[in-house]
């Protein structure tokens, strides 16, 4: 019963919370709106969610939104530096396919997601089985150490995320 | 409004605009569209963010009011960039890289890109199981 009114308890609540960012000032009359359009869009478009993704403590996603937009500006000034000083003939950008540990594809996506939004790498495509992505990186004179960053900064912290 | 306000906000903007300078320069001068891919997807994130942040503290200097829609905006942002970033890489492998080219994700196996089998793929599998079930 409580499953049919709500199916993404989640998603209902940043519905909601998106709504009243939107209104900008509180309200109650914005509260209830919000409300009923936490209740209406996930019950409207449960269809196309078939499953729920488990997700860790909300701690641990704090935590991985902070490190993400550390890692954001500390590797912004590193691009800026690329594009600006270093010569055109000592770039190496390269391919490289990261192997997944992460099966659920909300992880993947948030791990997908994670790797363009930090300069210097993008992610390019998905393998066919859904067990390895594609990531181009700008300059990686060193791709193991690239990797290896990927594995062990993102990719535990969401593994501990997405149960 | 306080010195202090309007020092911090020119700051932030000087930041943000420096940012995406550096990232419209990183356009005309990497070699070719993979790595310029780079350039403009970044700017945007930090450029972006440091233009917010000063809108915020404009309005709270300025007129007092906490204000959210910045929120908002870098969420929409960090949803946004990433997907059109795929879509320019995807359809750049597509006209210009073929899969000899590009290094395979495990032996045997194929990128989505390429291949024909994703209705093989374990996620397609796990999607499809609970419907088969019900």
């Amino acid at each position: 019963m409580i499953r049919r009114i709500l199916p993404h308890p989640v998603l209902s609540l940043v519905v909601a919370l998106v709504w009243l960012l939107l209104v900008n000032r509180f309200a109650w009359g914005s509260l209830v709106f919000a409300l009923i359009l936490g209740l209406v869009v996930p019950a409207a478009t449960a269809p196309y969610w078939p499953h729920r993704a488990r997700i860790g403590s909300p701690a641990k996603i704090v935590a991985y939104v902070a490190i993400v937009i550390w890692d954001i500006v500390k590797a912004n000034i590193a691009v800026a530096r690329i594009v600006l000083f270093l010569p055109k003939r000592d770039l190496r950008p390269c391919w490289l396919p990261v192997p997944l540990d992460l099966t659920s594809p909300e992880a993947i996506t948030v791990l997908a997601g994670t790797i363009t939004l930090t300069p210097g790498t993008v992610s390019c495509d998905l393998s066919e089985d859904g067990r390895a992505l594609l990531v181009h990186c700008l300059h990686a004179p060193d791709p193991a150490s690239v990797l290896d960053e990927i594995k062990t900064r993102y990719e535990a912290r969401l593994k501990e995320i997405f149960r | 409004m306080s010195a202090l306000g309007e020092i911090v906000i020119a700051v932030l903007l000087v930041i943000g605009g420096g940012f995406g300078l550096v990232g419209g320069w990183g356009l005309v001068r990497l070699p070719d569209p993979m790595t310029r891919l780079h350039a403009p997807t970044k700017a945007a994130t930090l450029g972006v963010g440091a233009v917010l942040v000063a809108s915020m503290a404009t309005m709270w200097f300025r007129f007092g009011i906490l204000s959210w829609h910045e929120f908002l905006i870098a969420l929409f942002l960090f949803l946004t960039a990433p997907v059109t970033g795929l879509f320019i890489a995807k359809a750049h492998m597509h006209l210009s890289w073929k899969r000899e080219e590009l290094p395979p994700p495990a032996p045997g196996a194929d990128w989505a890109t390429y291949g024909d089998s994703a209705a093989e793929s374990p996620m397609v599998a796990a999607l499809e199981e609970p419907r088969r079930s019900e």
